[in-house]
C-alpha cells in the first residue's frame, strides 16, 4: 500500500521551462548514496549556488513556494535519464502531483509507481494556472481534485488535467503494482514452464564456469 | 485450411502482418491487464549500482524474495574509479553503493560482475558480449540506455528503481505497448562517417522528442551494413529522441557475433536459437505508426553545439543563428544553448578548442570504437593543453585492445588508459570535467552539468573526438584520415 492521493490542497509553483531533464531535477552529485537528502537536492544546482547558498531566483526558494506541493512545468518534463531519484527528490521535498503538456516515459512511469500525479494539461490551461499563480503570489493556493479530474484555483476556477482512469483510481486506492502483479502468479509461472518448453536455448544463462577468469 | 485449434482472435492475430517488435512483444506477454497494460515476462535482468540499492531495500521490507535469481546479474559501473588497478575503495564517494550491491547480490544468489570480475563493464556493454542478452529475448535494466541490446534484435527496456523491485519480485513488466516507428537508413555513409554521426544527424533531423512512447526499428541498407557494434550505438541514442526502445532485425551478423559468448546457447540449442532468430524481422506488409528516411549520402561526420542531442551539425557547418529557426520555442532553446555553450552563431564548428576529450560510454567504448581513435591517434601527440582520456566500455573490451596494442598507441599519444566504467559520461565518480571546461565526448548526453558543474560537452564519434584531442580543437576527422 502506498499513500492514496485523491483531494490535496497546497501552493503550485511555476517553472515555466520545457524539456526540464532528470539531471537537472536530482543531479548525479546527490545519487552517490542511498540516503542522500533528496529533498534537498531537489533542482539542486538551480536552488543552490556551488557554496550551498540559495539562488533567490529560483522559484522554490521563494515565499510560500517554499513548500510547494504541486509543479507546474513545460513540455517533455523530466527528459533524459531514468534516475527515479527525481521522483523521490519531488516526493520528498513534498511535492504531489506535476503538471505539464507532457512527461519523458520513464519519468511518467516512476511518478506514479511512486504516488505522484502526473497530470497532462493544455498550453491553453497552463497559461491560466500560471496567470492564477501570479494573481495570488502571496497565497497561491489550490486544491486538486483527482476523482474529478481538476485543479481549482484561488479563485475557485476548476482546470481540467488529463490522467488516465486506471491510473488515477490507482492513485486513489494506494495501490502496490507488485501486490497487483502477484496476484498473476499463476499465469506468470505457466508462461514461464510453456517458454521454457517452446525456448529451451533462453533460459539457462548458467554456464559460469566455463569461461572464468583468463 | 483453418486449424481447429486456434481460436478466431488468435488466428487473425497469427495471420495479420507483424513488425519485428510486435513479434517480440507479443512472444512475451502473459496476459493483457484489466488496465490495458501488457504483463511482459522478463528473460533477462541486469543491475547496476545507482539504481539497485533501493530496490533491494524495499524488497527486504516488504519480505519478498527474488523470483528467478539465475535471470539477472549485476555490475557496478557507474560509481566506480575508473584508475587502472582500481578496486572498491579507490573512489571513496562510490564504497556505500558498490558495497551495497556486493551484499545484496551475495544475499540473494545472484551473479555479480564486481571490479573484481573480468567481466565488469557498463551494463550495456557487458550485456552483449558476456551473451547475457540474446537476439529476441526481453531484457530489463534500471538504466535508460538499455536499449543499446535492441542492436542485438532484443527488446531492451530501461526502468526505474521500482520497476527493477518488480522485476526482482515477479519477473514482469507491466506496461502498456508502446507505438511502432521505422526509420529507414537509405544510400552509403561517406568514409569519416560512423553509426554514431547516422544516429547523431537522424535525432537532429527528426527532433529530440520525435520517438516519444515508441518502439523504434531500424531498417535499410546503411543499417545492414553496421557490424553489430554500430548497430549497438545506433540503438543506444534512441533513448536522445525520446523513444522508449529501438530494435535492429537480427542477421547473419548478429549470429556471428553472439556465437560462443560466454552465456550464449550452445550446440543444438544454438541451431534452435537461430532458427528462431531469423524469423525475428517486420512482415514486408507490417504497418508502422510512423515510417521515416535518411539519406546518408551527403551526412557529414556530426557534432552537436548545444545542450540537446537534437542540437548538431556537421563538423563543416557553423554553430547556427538562434534567429533562424522558425519556431519560437526553439529559438530561446537554442540561444540558450549558445550562452552556456559559450559560442557564437556563425563560428564555423571546425576550430573551437577543447579542453577535455573522453573516449567512453556505453554509446561508444566497444572494441570497434577504440580501434577507430587509435587509428586517428597512432603516431601522434595530444594537444598540450588538452586532458585526453580513453575508458575502455568493460574490461572484457580492455584486455581485447591491449592485445591489438592499442594502449601503446593511446599511451604513447598521451592519452590516458582507464579502467572500465561511466566514468566522465555521467561524472558521479572521480572522472570530472572541471567548471567551465569545454569537453568533446563520445557518450550520448550534452545536457548542462551533466559532466560536472557547468562543464560544456560536444558529442562525437571516436574517431572525431581522437582528431579534436590530437589537433587541440574541434576538426573534421574527414581531413586527418585524408592527410
Ligand atoms: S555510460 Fe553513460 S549513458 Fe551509459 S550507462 Fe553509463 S552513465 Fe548511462
Amino acid at each position: 500500500m502506498r499513500t492514496p492521493l485523491s483531494t490535496v490542497s497546497g501552493v503550485l509553483a511555476v517553472l515555466p521551462e520545457t524539456n526540464v531533464n532528470t539531471d537537472a531535477i536530482i543531479p548525479s552529485a546527490w545519487l552517490r548514496t542511498a540516503k542522500a537528502d533528496l529533498a534537498r537536492g531537489l533542482f539542486g544546482a538551480r536552488r543552490f549556488d556551488e557554496d550551498g547558498r540559495e539562488r533567490p531566483g529560483f522559484v522554490l526558494n521563494q515565499g510560500p513556494f517554499r513548500t510547494a506541493k504541486f509543479l507546474l512545468s513545460g513540455e517533455n518534463f523530466g527528459c533524459g535519464s531514468s534516475r527515479e531519484a527525481a521522483v523521490w527528490a519531488l516526493a520528498q521535498f513534498g511535492i504531489r502531483c506535476v503538471f505539464a503538456p507532457s512527461f519523458a516515459d520513464i519519468f511518467y512511469e516512476n511518478a506514479f509507481r511512486n504516488g505522484v500525479l502526473a497530470g497532462i494539461v493544455d498550453e491553453a490551461t497552463g497559461a491560466a494556472l500560471a496567470a492564477a499563480v501570479e494573481r495570488h503570489c502571496d497565497a497561491p493556493d489550490f486544491t486538486v481534485d483527482l476523482p474529478a479530474g481538476v485543479i481549482v484555483d484561488p479563485d475557485g476556477h476548476r482546470h481540467a488535467f488529463t490522467v488516465p482512469p486506471h491510473r488515477a483510481a490507482a492513485l486513489i486506492r494506494g495501490d502496490d503494482d507488485i501486490d497487483l502483479t502477484l496476484r498473476h502468479l499463476d499465469d506468470i509461472d505457466g508462461y514461464f514452464s510453456a517458454a521454457k518448453r517452446d525456448r529451451d536455448w533462453l533460459y539457462t544463462p548458467t554456464t559460469d564456469t566455463r569461461r572464468q577468469t583468463p | 485450411m483453418t486449424d481447429p485449434s486456434l481460436h478466431p482472435a488468435a488466428e487473425a492475430a497469427a495471420a495479420r502482418p507483424r513488425t519485428l517488435f510486435d513479434k517480440i512483444w507479443d512472444a512475451h506477454t502473459v496476459k493483457t491487464l484489466e488496465d490495458g497494460r501488457d504483463l511482459l515476462f522478463v528473460d533477462r535482468h541486469i543491475l547496476q549500482e545507482t539504481t539497485s540499492a533501493q530496490a533491494f531495500e524495499n524488497l527486504a521490507r516488504a519480505g519478498r524474495k527474488v523470483r528467478h535469481p539465475d535471470l539477472t546479474v549485476a555490475t557496478q559501473d557507474h560509481i566506480v574509479s575508473t584508475r587502472p588497478g582500481r578496486d572498491e575503495d579507490t573512489n571513496p564517494g562510490g564504497r556505500e553503493l558498490l558495497g551495497l550491491m556486493r551484499t545484496n547480490t551475495a544475499a540473494n544468489g545472484i551473479r555479480h560482475f564486481g571490479v573484481d570480475d573480468p567481466r565488469q563493464g557498463i551494463v550495456h556493454v557487458m550485456g552483449p558480449e558476456t551473451g547475457f542478452a540474446l537476439p529476441g529475448c526481453l531484457l530489463t535494466c534500471g538504466d535508460s540506455h538499455t536499449s543499446t541490446v535492441g542492436g542485438l534484435g532484443a527488446v531492451g527496456l530501461g526502468v526505474g528503481t521500482s520497476e527493477v523491485e518488480h522485476v526482482l519480485a515477479t519477473q514482469t513488466l507491466a506496461m502498456a505497448r508502446p507505438l511502432t516507428m521505422r526509420v529507414t537508413f537509405n544510400g552509403v555513409p561517406g568514409p569519416g562517417v560512423s553509426a554514431k554521426d547516422l544516429i547523431l544527424h537522424m535525432i537532429g533531423e527528426l527532433g529530440f522528442a520525435s520517438g516519444r512512447g515508441c518502439a523504434v526499428e531500424y531498417a535499410g541498407p546503411a543499417i545492414r551494413a553496421l557490424p553489430v557494434e554500430g548497430r549497438l550505438t545506433v540503438c543506444n541514442m534512441s533513448i536522445e529522441f525520446g523513444a522508449r526502445l529501438g530494435l535492429i532485425a537480427p542477421d547473419e551478423a548478429t549470429i556471428d557475433y553472439v556465437r560462443g559468448r560466454e552465456f550464449a546457447p550452445t550446440g543444438g540449442a544454438f541451431d534452435r536459437a537461430v532458427a528462431e532468430w531469423l524469423r525475428l524481422h517486420s512482415d514486408s506488409d507490417a504497418r508502422f505508426g510512423r515510417d521515416f528516411t535518411i539519406d546518408c549520402w551527403r551526412i557529414a561526420p556530426q557534432v552537436t553545439w548545444g545542450t540537446s542531442p537534437q542540437d548538431v551539425a556537421g563538423v563543416d557547418k557553423a554553430v547556427p543563428d538562434p534567429a533562424r529557426f522558425a519556431d519560437a520555442k526553439r529559438r530561446e532553446l537554442a540561444a540558450a544553448a549558445l550562452r552556456y555553450m559559450g559560442l557564437e552563431p556563425g563560428m564555423p564548428l571546425e576550430g573551437i578548442p577543447i579542453d577535455v576529450a573522453f573516449i567512453g560510454s556505453c554509446t561508444n567504448a566497444r572494441l570497434s570504437d577504440l580501434i577507430a581513435a587509435a587509428a586517428v591517434a597512432r603516431g601522434r601527440k595530444v594537444a598540450p593543453n588538452v586532458r585526453a582520456l580513453v575508458v575502455p566500455g568493460s574490461m572484457s573490451v580492455k584486455r581485447d585492445a591491449e592485445a591489438l596494442g592499442l594502449h601503446r598507441v593511446f599511451l604513447d599519444a598521451g592519452f590516458e588508459w582507464r579502467d572500465a566504467g561511466c566514468s566522465m559520461c555521467v561524472s558521479i565518480n572521480e572522472d570530472v570535467v572541471p567548471p567551465g571546461a569545454r569537453c568533446m565526448a563520445t557518450s550520448n548526453r550534452n545536457f548542462e552539468n551533466r559532466q560536472g558543474p557547468r562543464s560544456r560537452t560536444h558529442l562525437a564519434s571516436p574517431a572525431m573526438v581522437a582528431a579534436a584531442a590530437i589537433r587541440g580543437r574541434i576538426t573534421d576527422v574527414r581531413k586527418e584520415t585524408a592527410a
